[in-house]
């Protein structure tokens, strides 16, 4: 398939010309970049949601049974899960599709016309994705799918790269994954937009939720609220009373909801509050400004990737000799640099 | 750079008999594939729909039901039928496979046949190679 059949093959709804041009874009064939330009003007319709969370807590079971929740709602789906690439060997063991529809044969998924499922591997890149599975999501948006679900690798504390793609970040926890503490800990617990805790009829899933109640109320404007709280109001808090009174009082506030995955309990009320940050994200403009605020961060990437690539090229500057003038001590890195930008300029 | 080789790891039809399946799959991890695994209990069709959505250079079926007569070559008709190429794709097949089956095997499109005792090197090798040929040939056209 060369660019031109795979371009038309994407608009008309051709899985497997979307499934090749992941193959280039993934592997950063030449082909890939131009196709993603000349998809780019049907992008932006759908809705990206993030799943993220540490390894084993239900992220691909999740997945699946929204899959097939949001088919009953007749949205189409579009999947990209990312796991851990070697920094050893390079390899991959994806086993996330493993769980897609979990042999449920009232909702089968593998054939469903309106789903499509991609497994990637993260290259051994930190942050939870892949470097381009933001591209991948653009490739499935043009597609035409409805809903993008984008499942991160098992994510450590700081793994907070799904931002960077999903307008709906979703963060899932298990219950005795850690006190207050680890709760209120800067990274993963900050990003979630709606938080879930799933195999909720473990032991000690009312505490992690309300531990992360509590977490979601520390922040400014929960801190006004609660100041203008007495005594009397302690055992207001400690009902989750409070969080609904700020629910009241503030555009967002990320719901905590609990899920038994794998049998399919919390995943329509899961559903409702995904579309419901959507409509939210839409009707406060906050979609925009995310995109916004992401493009411009890709854009600038773009830019700096390009500038990498002109400086590998020896005749525009020489580089290399530049450095070597560093080596030798008759140039400083910082002057070094400058000269550098400078002759960039004049290009 | 040359990319990764995307292996398929499938079970198919009524056969729970995965250990091979997974020590399989965690072998060529460790030789530096990138595998799918689709898990137990999948049908031709879905295996063929896996195939073609991961884009993958090697589909590699584990079966020790005694269907792989059946079941093999179905996998490669749906692919055709599901828009994909199965010549640009390597057929691998592993498990309980009398030999006297594995003309008719390698006749409905498979490379490939291991059976229990293969060394995972033989596997490795073989699949490096054959990818390599299939890449070669499909970069020429």
């Amino acid at each position: 398939m060369n660019v031109d059949e795979i371009v038309d093959g994407i608009l008309n709804k051709n899985r497997r010309a979307l499934a090749r041009a992941i193959t280039y874009v993934e592997n950063e064939y030449p082909e890939g970049k131009e196709i993603l330009k000349r998809i780019y003007h049907r992008t932006g319709k759908a809705h990206v949601v993030g799943i993220t969370g540490f390894p084993g807590v239900g992220k691909s079971t999740t997945v699946s049974k929204l899959t097939q929740e949001f088919r009953k709602r007749e949205k189409t789906v579009g999947i990209v899960a990312v796991d851990p690439g070697s920094p050893f060997t390079g390899g991959a063991l994806l086993g996330d599709r493993l769980r897609l529809d979990g042999l449920d044969v009232n909702n089968p998924l593998w054939l469903d016309e309106g789903v499509f499922f991609r497994s990637m591997s993260s290259r051994g890149r930190a942050g939870g994705i892949a470097a381009k599975t933001g591209d991948v999501v653009r490739l499935m948006d043009a597609f035409g799918f409805d809903v993008i679900f984008v499942e991160t690798v098992g994510a450590g504390q700081s793994e907070v790269d799904i931002i960077e793609v999903a307008d709906t970040s979703i963060v899932i926890l298990m219950p005795e994954m850690g006190d207050d503490i680890q709760i209120n800990k800067a990274g993963i617990l900050e990003i979630g937009d709606i938080y879930v805790v799933n195999k909720a009829d473990l032991g000690g899933a009312e505490k992690t939720v309300k531990w992360l109640k509590s977490m979601i109320m520390m922040d400014q404007e929960a801190i006004e609220i609660l100041s203008k709280t007495t005594h009397a109001d302690e055992a207001a808090v400690e009902s989750g009373e409070i969080f609904e009174r700020m629910k009241r009082s503030k555009d967002w506030v990320p719901p905590v909801l609990t899920t038994v995955a794998d049998r399919g309990e919390g995943i329509r009320e899961l559903a409702d509050a995904i579309e419901r940050h959507f409509d939210y994200l839409k009707r406060s403009g906050k979609l925009e400004e995310r995109r916004i605020r992401r493009l411009s961060r890709e854009v600038f990437d773009l830019i700096m990737d390009e500038i990498k690539m002109l400086l590998s090229k020896n005749d525009v500057v020489n580089y290399r000799e530049i450095i070597q003038k560093v080596v030798r001590g008759e140039l400083d890195p910082h002057t070094a640099a400058e000269m550098v930008v400078e002759k960039l300029i004049k290009l | 750079m040359e990319r990764p080789i995307k292996v398929l790891v499938a079970k198919v039809g009524l056969d729970g008999h995965d250990r091979g399946a997974k020590v399989v799959a965690r072998f060529l991890r460790d030789a530096g594939f990138e595998v799918v695994y689709t898990g137990l209990h999948r049908t031709p069709q879905e295996v063929a729909m896996a195939a073609v959505q991961e884009d993958v250079d090697v589909v590699g079926i584990s079966i020790h039901s005694g269907a792989h007569k059946e079941l093999v070559p179905k996998v490669i008709k749906y692919i055709k039928e599901f828009g994909g190429n199965p010549e640009e794709m390597v057929f691998l097949v592993g498990g309980i496979i009398p030999e006297d089956d594995f003309e008719e095997l390698k006749k409905a499109g498979v490379d490939g046949i291991f059976i229990p005792g293969t060394p995972i090197q033989e596997i490795i090798d073989f699949i490096k190679k054959a990818v390599a040929e299939k890449r070669k040939a499909v970069a020429k056209k």
